[in-house]
């Protein structure tokens, strides 16, 4: 009697409230759209709302609704739109190639010029109170790492040259950072587009030479050696131009081949892919033939013609890439020279 | 009246849950980084404690404090208070879920984290033995404990997140980034809160 008593107390009070508890989830039942938990399943979870809505939830919410494009999802990214799409059965369309942050300065606090010691609070947007952490750069990272901060998917790292490093497989293009970095430093660039220009220092040459080891003085030798020209209105134009004192990459022209990299005197252009180490090659048993990499390369660097073996001249080929966009079979990829 | 006052003031900041009588320190910690949510996590706790104040009331007195053929079972009141206040916030949470949408929004991902928290267990607990349930009256004072310690809680987590969010700031020791430093502080401010003990009140 002694152990019964309390254990059948126990048990008809767990009883009772079980009951009522399963009666109350009947009576206080919810509906939710199940497409709406399926499509929260596949969604990454970051909540990072790089697709504009309030979380992963809002989106999968939105998604069903009919407000949001089934493509948004950016960290998501292609696995992800094809997932949702076939939960809500509709086609998804072709995703485009996912943006990567680059960072836009070369000047870390062991190549460019530091006249003061900063000992405020360690924040880039709190340091730029008082002048940004002693850098004269006036455009340059001030190495607070707020960007390393808020990435969620921890894709940004600071380097002990105080600046932020781009882990490229990680980074999702969701864009937090550039909205965080008070000096706009950080850019989206289609992955596609290896090379970019890491200085924005809009102050004449000569200027930049005195303080920074590492930043673009406008020498415009970038622009000859770009071997992408095109026209506008008469007007001869390269892929990448000197504005305002500083190259600018025109991403819709260039075609990644490096060239400004290997010319530039102050070594401030950069490439997320080692061009010298890779090259071209492709794969003859995939391959179809159809000459399309042949007149896509800028290089003259393939050789073939219509139904005969298509071969890359090593020599000739600068690893641009464009004939592996190009081919209509994914027959072409990089292999170590 | 001064009764109850004096029941407010000495649970808010004389014997305050977090601070004095060190109940609730999951919370205290877990969701103290920022003020906004620290506000939103006080508010369920205030909901939760005063429901379960006078939930746990009606069961010691209708169940707990009666005899059954001698056998007193006021020794199951840990674990029947226990069961009581998980499902009262399973409950409340469905219901809020239907009838109060908004509430739910501003709530709802805080009240499954107090289901089985010992600060409102402590509550109903330390209710139960400074009250007794013999009057109505004692059924007063315990909600008024129970609100006065939750408003106790949610000040000990408010100023906690105000002094986090500005710790983050703060160039802290690398040893000491991150919880070791709540760690430190929370002492520090159990300390400073251990100046209301020489209170007399009335």
């Amino acid at each position: 009697m002694g152990v019964l008593l309390p254990a059948l107390y126990v048990g008809c009070l767990g009883l009772f409230f079980g009951l009522v508890l399963s009666i109350a989830a009947k009576a206080f039942h919810v509906d939710v759209d199940e497409k709406i938990t399926k499509i929260i399943d596949v969604l990454p979870g970051a909540n990072c709302g790089a697709c504009g809505f309030p979380g992963c939830g809002g989106f999968a919410q939105g998604v069903v609704d009919g407000t949001a494009a089934i493509d948004a999802c950016i960290p998501g990214g292609k696995e992800c739109t094809e997932k949702i799409s076939g939960i809500m059965g509709t086609k998804s369309s072709p995703t485009k190639m996912k943006n990567v942050a680059r960072v836009r300065c070369a000047g870390g606090k062991n190549n460019s010029t530091i006249i003061a010691e900063y000992s405020g609070i360690q924040d880039c947007k709190a340091s730029l109170l008082v002048h940004g952490a002693g850098k004269v750069c006036t455009s340059g990272c001030v190495g607070f790492g707020n960007c390393a901060d808020v990435c969620p998917f921890s894709a940004i790292t600071m380097n002990e040259n105080g600046l932020p490093v781009v882990d490229t497989e990680l980074c999702t293009g969701c864009g937090i950072c550039i909205t965080e970095c008070p000096r706009n430093i950080l850019e989206l660039v289609p992955l596609n587009k290896t090379v970019y220009v890491g200085c924005m220092s809009t102050d004449p040459g000569k200027d930049v030479r005195k303080y920074c080891e590492i930043g673009c003085i406008s020498c415009k030798i970038c622009e000859k050696v770009c071997p992408v020209e095109y026209e506008v209105d008469g007007e001869k134009r390269k892929a990448i131009k000197v504005v305002n004192n500083i190259a600018i990459i025109d991403y819709e022209k260039c075609i990644s081949c490096g060239k400004c990299m290997e010319k530039c005197p102050k070594n401030v252009i950069f490439s997320l892919r080692d061009h010298k180490s890779i090259v071209a090659d492709i794969d003859q048993d995939k391959c179809i033939k159809c000459t399309i990499c042949i007149k896509n390369c800028k290089f003259d660097a393939i050789e073939g013609k219509v139904k005969e073996k298509h071969t890359i001249i090593a020599d000739k080929c600068i690893s641009c890439g464009v004939c592996i966009d190009k081919c209509p079979k994914n027959a072409i990829e990089f292999i170590p020279r | 009246m001064n009764e109850l006052l004096a029941i407010i003031i000495a649970t808010v900041f004389v014997n305050n849950y977090v601070l004095s009588r060190f109940l609730g320190l999951c919370p205290f910690f877990g969701v103290s980084k920022k003020i906004e949510t620290a506000a939103g996590m006080g508010m369920a706790v205030t909901f939760v404690m005063t429901l379960a104040s006078i939930a746990t009331w009606f069961i010691e007195k209708f169940l707990l404090s009666i005899k059954v053929g001698g056998h007193d079972l006021s020794y199951l009141r840990t674990v029947t208070f226990i069961l009581v206040i998980a499902s009262l916030v399973q409950f409340v949470e469905m219901f809020l879920q239907k009838s109060m949408p908004s509430l739910y929004q501003s709530l709802g991902i805080f009240l499954p984290l107090i289901t089985t928290n010992c600060a409102v267990l402590g509550v109903a607990i330390l209710n139960i033995q400074n009250f007794g349930v013999k009057t109505y009256w004692a059924l007063i004072k315990t909600i008024t404990q129970g609100v006065g310690a939750a408003l106790g809680f949610t000040l000990a987590l408010v100023l906690m997140a105000g002094i986090r969010e500005r710790l983050e700031l703060e160039e802290v020791p690398a040893c000491f980034k991150g919880m070791p430093i709540a760690f430190v502080v929370s002492g520090l401010l159990a300390l400073a809160f251990m100046g209301f003990n020489g209170l007399k009140i009335f």
